[in-house]
């Protein structure tokens, strides 16, 4: 079967590496500063989309999924939903219960 | 079907001559090797994600349970050790990705080059989280029989507790930020081990990759490495918020 | 109307074919160090095998300590650690990797139409790494065992027991990475290695139960590696994660342990699932019905076993909540099973239906699986879990699903490849016996084990109230029968090796690609790549092609 040919035809210039490189960097300063502003409940979200974001940027770009296979990124894809999954149907029984805990 | 064995050996030895040396037997075409251990490599990192997928769910957990205790805990760790950790495997991810553009684009001299960056970078992250390491030695904040409760009971006590600000916590709070190193260590001590085999097998490919190895058009190697050590660097781009930054104000 | 549809080569003049991956190379290097997939199925099963007897000489120590109410054979210590033994050697050492690693590693690549496995290296270290773990879990028992039993259940693990549960873990560990990199190398060689024309609905639903079974030993074995992990750390520095006092839950390690441990009972089933589908299909001449829902089912397995693993957690104190959910999850992942079962039974009916040897073990797995299965309906509903759970209504559930169901798939599958794999037939009526010895001592064995779980006899216990030795004593006599069923195969499968009848390319006239090559097979499989333009379980096919050989033959000659 021979849907292979992406690293024959996709090499990824250093153009771009040095582009995400930079905005891995301006997202680790924004990151560090957020800590320390007080914005409540977005705190952890901030860092968290902030994290999701740079390591989308690694895995679109570094490790060149973007140009990747369907079957590439539908593995990632099972990963990413079983480790969801996993916290989140885990997290399910210790919201419900351990009131006095959260 | 047995009869055609005398014509299978001569089928079989035509075709040794026409396929390159790294070619292995069982597969059609360089193509289809490439791209099988490219996938088998992936799987590999679904593995990975699986297995420290445990360690985030037991965080997440203690995390939302003891929160003041982490935020206590989280302030005996250095933001200024850790961002420029950041900074070190950030920048490692991207030598290593200009190495893989090396030995896709065949240039050797680029490539070893890439490599010792990379390498060079991993060993100043161990470096530091060495230094932090015994830091937290010192101060008996490792979870275990030493384990000391004095820098949340009496936080003038400690320079880092001091400087952050923050008030005493009460025994049975104090207590949980045990749960906090423990974590803290089996994230960051796995994500280290993963450097340490990074980084071996970085040292393996720098000898091989200045003997021509991989700019020869056989990049798989190289390539799939490449994956790993972004992986690695993908952790600890989620350890570091997660560990550090909890809350700084 | 012929009651046996073997077609064997003319015996006087049929001989093993020179050239064969077992006489391709001698001497014990050219195993111990061999990539070829066929040798290293070979070397599993060997392998599996002597952990079976191990296990088994376990579970023989287990009944005979039952056969009494009180706990007079040994101390109740020592049967902690004999049933925690048990049920190690066999879940880990057995079960996992006996499908997959003897019949999946020696013919996936050959069903796909391929050479070898994907990573060939990487199936020689899965097998290293299965000898070790295996070596280890020896030692473990002869330096004194483990007693918590095969859940490692904490805080029991991690504060109160003496004994070698941090090399058991280890154990566990390695042979956890042999199952993940067997997983690995089958999903890479289905995806990347299949023949012209073979496409994913014309392959043979044993290897979409395989490829099923590696999603779950890739993406669930990690998640046993951290929990054992942690538990090593907890035990011996003390990390508190699982431990109350430190603000830790015991519960957090059942979550992870179980994660993996119920996709492991996909895992251990669904190439049993595989081989069954493949044999019932040759011994009724007949496609399998619903070939593409069989197919889907196996992935529907795979996908909702790992939504489901509180189940066993029930009265462990997770929430109400957690209980509702997983017990609703539950019902849901019995339907692709059943779906299956119904498919096969579709494919009996009308088919021309003969019953050597493999199929008596399927027709037994239809049957006690089905049983096995239902019975876990009464489990998953969280209302009457409470009164089954930690009984022997539970140890009869996973016994007739994992031998009554898998073990009897996986004699089927041995059965029906092995003159695949040898060359040789194995004597038909005396295996046919076995298989009936084994239905037999299996249903004495076990079904009063579901008389005894209602009535309250609780699992893992050395000594029982006196009302219940009938049963016992009934459950003991059937484990000497079963025994003596097991050990059959052993002797009459090795008298095969050199003195069974040879057995051809294709004694069933069954139709897979495995079947269309020299029995024992070339080292490389196939002389010239196959081309594959038929669909699967394509008997007109196969009729068309023998016709055409006949008539080859008859203008040669």
């Amino acid at each position: 079967m021979s849907e292979n040919k992406e690293h024959a035809l996709h090499i990824v210039s250093p153009r771009i590496y040095v582009i995400i490189f930079a905005l891995l960097l301006v997202g680790t300063a924004i990151t560090i500063w957020a800590s320390y502003v007080d914005l409540g409940v977005l705190n952890p979200i901030i860092a968290l989309g902030i994290a999701c974001s740079k390591a989308t940027l690694v895995v679109l770009f570094f490790m060149h999924v973007k140009y990747a296979t369907k079957l590439t990124k539908l593995t990632i894809f099972a990963g990413l939903f079983l480790f969801m999954a996993l916290v989140g149907m885990t997290l399910s029984d210790y919201i419900s219960r351990a009131w006095g805990s959260w | 079907m047995s009869d055609n064995s005398a014509i299978a050996d001569g089928v079989l030895e035509n075709a040794h001559d026409e396929h390159p040396a790294h070619l292995r037997h069982h597969f059609h075409d360089v193509e289809q090797q490439a791209d099988a251990s490219n996938f088998a490599m992936w799987l590999f990192l679904l593995t990975e994600v699986m297995f420290f997928g445990g360690l985030f769910t037991a965080y997440l957990i203690y995390r939302n349970w003891y929160y003041p205790a982490f935020v206590s805990a989280s302030h005996q760790l250095s933001i200024p050790l850790g961002g420029f950790n950041t900074l070190l495997l950030i920048t490692s991810s991207f030598t290593m990705a200009m190495g893989v553009w090396c030995a896709e684009t065949r240039r050797k001299s680029g490539l070893v080059l890439c490599l010792i960056l990379t390498f060079i970078l991993g060993l100043g992250f161990l470096g530091i989280k060495s230094i932090e390491y015994s830091e937290k030695i010192e101060k008996h904040h490792v979870p275990g029989f030493h384990y000391s409760l004095n820098s949340f009971l009496d936080p003038d006590s400690d320079a880092a507790a001091k400087a952050a600000g923050d008030k005493p916590l009460p025994l049975d709070v104090a207590r949980h930020t045990e749960l906090y190193f423990s974590l803290y260590f089996a994230m960051t001590g796995m994500h280290a081990l993963h450097m340490i085999i990074g980084i071996g097998i970085l040292g393996f490919m720098i000898f091989r990759a200045s003997a021509g190895a991989y700019t020869g058009g056989h990049i798989t190697f190289v390539e799939n490495f490449g994956l790993y050590w972004h992986f690695v660097d993908i952790i600890w781009i989620f350890l570091f918020p997660l560990l550090y930054l909890i809350s700084r104000h | 109307m012929s009651d046996t549809i073997v077609s064997l080569p003319d015996q006087s003049t049929a001989r093993i074919p020179k050239m064969n991956y077992l006489s391709k190379e001698n001497g014990l290097l050219s195993w111990l160090l061999t990539g070829d997939h066929k040798r290293i199925g070979i070397l599993y099963l060997i392998s599996i095998t002597f952990f079976f007897f191990i296990g088994g000489a376990l579970a023989g120590l287990i009944r005979l300590e039952l056969l009494t109410p009180q706990s007079d054979l040994m101390a109740t210590d020592t049967y902690n650690k004999v049933f925690t033994m048990h049920g190690v050697v066999m879940i880990f050492l057995f079960l996992v990797p006996s499908v997959p690693a003897t019949l999946g590693n020696f013919f996936l690549p050959m069903m796909i139409g391929a050479k070898d496995l994907a990573l060939p290296k990487v199936n020689l270290l899965s097998w290293y790494l299965y000898m070790i773990g295996g070596i280890l879990v020896l030692v473990t028992m002869i330096t004194g065992g483990v007693d918590t039993g095969w859940t490692f259940t904490t805080p029991l693990s991690t504060h109160y027991v003496n004994t070698n549960v941090l090399s058991t873990g280890l154990a566990v560990f390695i042979a956890g990475f042999s199952s993940i990199f067997t997983g690995l190398n089958f999903i890479v060689t289905i995806h990347k290695m299949r023949a012209p024309g073979m496409t994913w609905f014309r392959l043979p639903l044993f290897v979409w139960a395989h490829y099923a079974a590696s999603i779950l030993m890739v993406l669930g074995t990690p998640v046993l590696a951290i929990a054992i992990v942690l538990l090593a750390l907890e035990r011996t520095i003390g990390i508190g994660v699982f431990d109350p006092a430190k603000g830790g839950d015991p519960l957090l390690f059942q979550h992870l342990f179980w994660f993996y441990s119920h996709p492991a009972v996909y895992i251990m089933i669904l190439p049993g699932m595989g081989v069954i589908s493949d044999v019932i299909s040759t011994f009724s001449r007949k496609r399998v019905f619903g070939y593409t829902a069989v197919a889907f089912s196996s992935v529907a397995i795979a996908v909702f076993g790992f939504f489901v693993w509180a189940h066993h957690m029930f009265i462990m104190g997770v929430s109400n909540y957690a209980v509702l959910v997983f017990s609703l999850l539950t019902m849901l992942v019995a339907v692709p099973s059943a779906i299956k079962i119904f498919n096969w039974t579709f494919t009996l009916y009308k088919g021309s239906i003969t019953f050597e040897t493999p199929m008596l073990y399927a027709f037994g797995f239809m049957g006690l699986f089905t049983i096995g299965g239902l019975t876990g309906v009464f489990l998953g509903t969280s209302g009457t879990d409470i009164h089954l759970t930690e009984t022997y209504f539970i140890v009869a559930h996973f016994h007739f699903v994992m031998v009554g169901g898998m073990l009897m798939a996986f004699l089927s599958g041995i059965h029906f490849w092995w003159p695949k794999m040898t060359g040789r037939m194995y004597p038909e009526k005396i295996s046919q016996l076995a298989a009936v010895v084994t239905f037999i001592g299996f249903n004495f064995t076990f079904f009063p084990q579901f008389i005894l779980g209602t009535l309250g006899m609780p699992r893992r216990y050395a000594s029982y109230p006196a009302e219940f030795q009938i049963l016992n004593v009934f459950s003991t006599a059937g484990a000497t029968i079963l025994g003596v069923g097991y050990l059959l195969p052993v002797l009459y499968l090795t008298w095969s090796l050199k003195y069974g009848a040879i057995a051809g390319d294709n004694p069933w006239q069954a139709t897979g690609l495995e079947w269309q090559t020299q029995s024992p097979p070339l080292t490389e499989n196939f002389v010239e790549m196959p081309i594959m333009d038929h669909e699967a379980y394509d008997y007109e096919w196969l009729e068309r092609k023998n016709l055409e050989k006949q008539k080859e033959v008859a203008s040669v000659g």
